[in-house]
């Protein structure tokens, strides 16, 4: 029980990373319907370009704190550029497709991006760990935490706020929502559903960069980190229900904490624990916790 | 079948005759042949016995992102049986693999029958992951490394080491001519014929009466006995098996690659997309060890773009054209 403590922050700072990637593949899905696994490879393209240019910019001997600016931008800039070439290039193509179709383009499109990455960045591991130790560590009690996790877990909350507040509260999210029910019928009312899809897809990837950005300075990155990530994405956004903004968040939530609680508890389980928990929740509940009913169609 | 009703089915449909054809071929061939191609048909047959059952599956509309569980449990209990219990048949070893893959389908096909789409997909995703996790931390069998293992006999028959080689590569090339055989009967029964009823339109064919679960059930089954055959063949091939190479959803997606290049057009398919892979990838991991994936990616977008019905409609189209 002495782990308590240790169990929940350890689970809710992994949470809180794995959201950052999930909610752009749950967002892709709710609006195009595309369980997209090149999101796997987005998220190495953003950590692979961000650790070279903090490496740079560190090489250079520029301010250190500059480097979480240049972390950022390279995020967005990975984004803005691979999400319209993705979706204006290839991806309108396939529009209207069956759903399965759509994940074996997007499994396509993953291989295609894992060369691509090797042969732009080599195969050797990038370790770029200067914002990692810059902040320092906090105290808690007997726990001690690098005060970088905590800046992800802001930054998580930003993302997933940010989100509700546009989803919700803005005329173009209140857009987004009547795509998302009814493409046709949207399209009749004047919505612009092919900008739709760009920026959503655009968003989207900025969202899977923005998470290999940040996980980079913690770790090396190196080839078939894209791999590792997506099925775990996967696991979450369909324990959450593909598509639901909460979903995502609670998804990362039950991830973190069962993976959190694995390895402080049983650390033989700590890999299949959350295939385990996804396996589970779709035999409950087959579209997930969040999923809306649907209505048949025949 | 008289004689002349047989020759009439064979000029309707040359499927039976083509695998019984390649099957005298590749056995007679067999022991004159170099190693490395005996090793290189070996892998094709194995491979295309995996993805037939994945394109059995795709019939109905289904694609399985977690075949590697079968593959693997194959692979494994064939290796079990010589590491743990000094049992280095192949027959034995073949029967175990089949054995297990259709113990552990019986049970999830129950639920995975209820599956479709991408639901299918992730959790068949889900499950194969579940056992990757569970061998990487196992190491009474290895962890990440995995164990080795030999074939010693043939049926009880001891087998000398020159001879090893041809004889699983002659028991993977009956294995698949039956395998494909069988199929193609099975694919011209009643059952056979519902896999695209359903894909079409699967209340319809509960209102003719007929139990969409019970035949996506027995398609899942046959499936993962397949699977679980290629995964023995390939172990006692290799002489090795470990985790990454057959649970991991990389080796899944290889066999959702081999499936959608072949398409759902001919039981004979799978063997030639199998051909096809094996041979790109032979070729491209020494020529080109960084890029052959994007090859790969490539071409399986062409496919889906321009071929939906995977190669095995190039030849059908032209076969309709003369």
């Amino acid at each position: 029980m002495q782990q308590l403590p240790a169990v929940i922050i350890d689970g809710l700072l992994y949470a809180s990373w794995m959201f950052i990637i999930a909610v752009g593949l749950t967002l892709i899905y709710g609006v195009m319907k595309i369980l997209n696994v090149a999101h796997g490879s987005l998220y190495a393209l953003g950590a692979y370009t961000a650790a070279t240019f903090a490496g740079f910019w560190l090489a250079h001997g520029h301010a250190a704190f500059g480097s979480y600016g240049v972390l950022l931008i390279a995020a967005l800039a990975v984004g803005l550029i691979s999400g319209p070439l993705i979706e204006r290039g290839l991806l309108r193509f396939m529009y209207g497709r069956e759903e399965i179709v759509l994940v074996l383009v997007t499994y396509a499109l993953f291989l295609i991006l894992e060369d691509l990455i090797k042969l732009v960045f080599g195969v050797d591991p990038i370790l770029v760990a200067a914002p990692y130790a810059l902040l320092g560590n906090l105290e808690m009690g007997h726990l001690i935490y690098p005060v970088y996790s905590l800046v992800l877990v802001a930054a998580s909350i930003v993302v997933g706020g940010c989100m509700a507040v546009v989803l919700t509260r803005t005329r173009r999210g209140k857009m987004l929502r009547a795509v998302i029910h009814d493409q046709e019928m949207s399209m009749a009312l004047g919505i612009n559903v092919r900008r739709v899809y760009l920026v959503t897809f655009t968003v989207g990837a900025m969202l899977a960069a923005l998470g290999g950005a940040i996980t980079a300075p913690t770790t090396s990155v190196q080839p078939g980190m894209g791999a590792e990530v997506i099925v775990l994405a996967f696991a979450i956004v369909v324990i959450g229900g593909l598509g639901s903004l909460g979903g995502a968040a609670l998804g990362a939530v039950i991830v973190g904490l069962v993976r959190s609680a694995a390895v402080h508890y049983q650390p033989e389980v700590e890999l299949f624990s959350v295939y385990v928990v996804m396996a589970l929740v779709l035999i409950v509940r087959p579209k997930g916790l969040f999923a809306a009913p649907e209505a048949r169609k025949i | 079948m008289t004689q002349s009703s047989w020759s009439a089915h064979v000029r309707r449909d040359p499927t039976l005759a083509l695998v019984a054809g390649a099957l005298i071929v590749l056995l007679g061939v067999g022991p004159f042949v170099p190693q490395w191609a005996l090793s290189f048909l070996t892998v094709v047959l194995n491979l295309g016995i995996v993805v037939s059952g994945m394109t059995l599956l795709m019939r109905t509309g289904l694609v399985s992102f977690g075949q590697g569980l079968y593959y693997c449990l194959g692979a494994y209990a064939a290796g079990a049986l010589d590491h743990f219990y000094a049992a280095s048949d192949l027959l034995l070893m073949v029967a175990a693999g089949v054995l297990l893959a259709v113990l552990v389908a019986l049970v999830l096909g129950l639920l995975m029958a209820k599956y479709r789409d991408i639901f299918f997909a992730m959790l068949s995703l889900a499950f194969s992951m579940i056992l990757y996790g569970l061998l990487v931390k196992t190491s009474a069998l290895g962890s990440t490394d995995g164990f080795g293992l030999s074939v010693k006999t043939f049926a009880g028959a001891p087998i000398t080491a020159h001879w090893v080689r041809y004889c699983i590569f002659a028991l993977a090339a009956v294995l698949a001519a039956a395998s494909a055989a069988a199929l193609q009967v099975y694919y011209e029964s009643h059952l056979g014929r519902l896999a695209w009823a359903i894909r079409d339109n699967e209340l319809r064919v509960e209102y003719m009466g007929a139990s969409v679960y019970r035949v996506i059930q027995l398609n899942y089954v046959i499936a993962a006995a397949l699977a679980g055959m290629g995964g023995a063949l390939m172990a006692s091939a290799i002489g090795h098996v470990d985790p990454e190479t057959t649970a991991n959803w990389t080796t899944s997606g290889e066999f959702v690659f081999i499936a959608i290049l072949s398409g759902t057009g001919s039981v004979l398919a799978p063997f030639l997309g199998a051909g096809l892979f094996e041979a790109v990838r032979t070729y491209a991991l020494e020529r080109f060890p960084n890029t052959w994936q994007m090859a790969l990616g490539a071409t399986m977008l062409l496919v889906i773009m321009f071929l939906p019905g995977g190669l095995w409609s190039m030849f059908r189209r032209r076969a309709r054209g003369t």
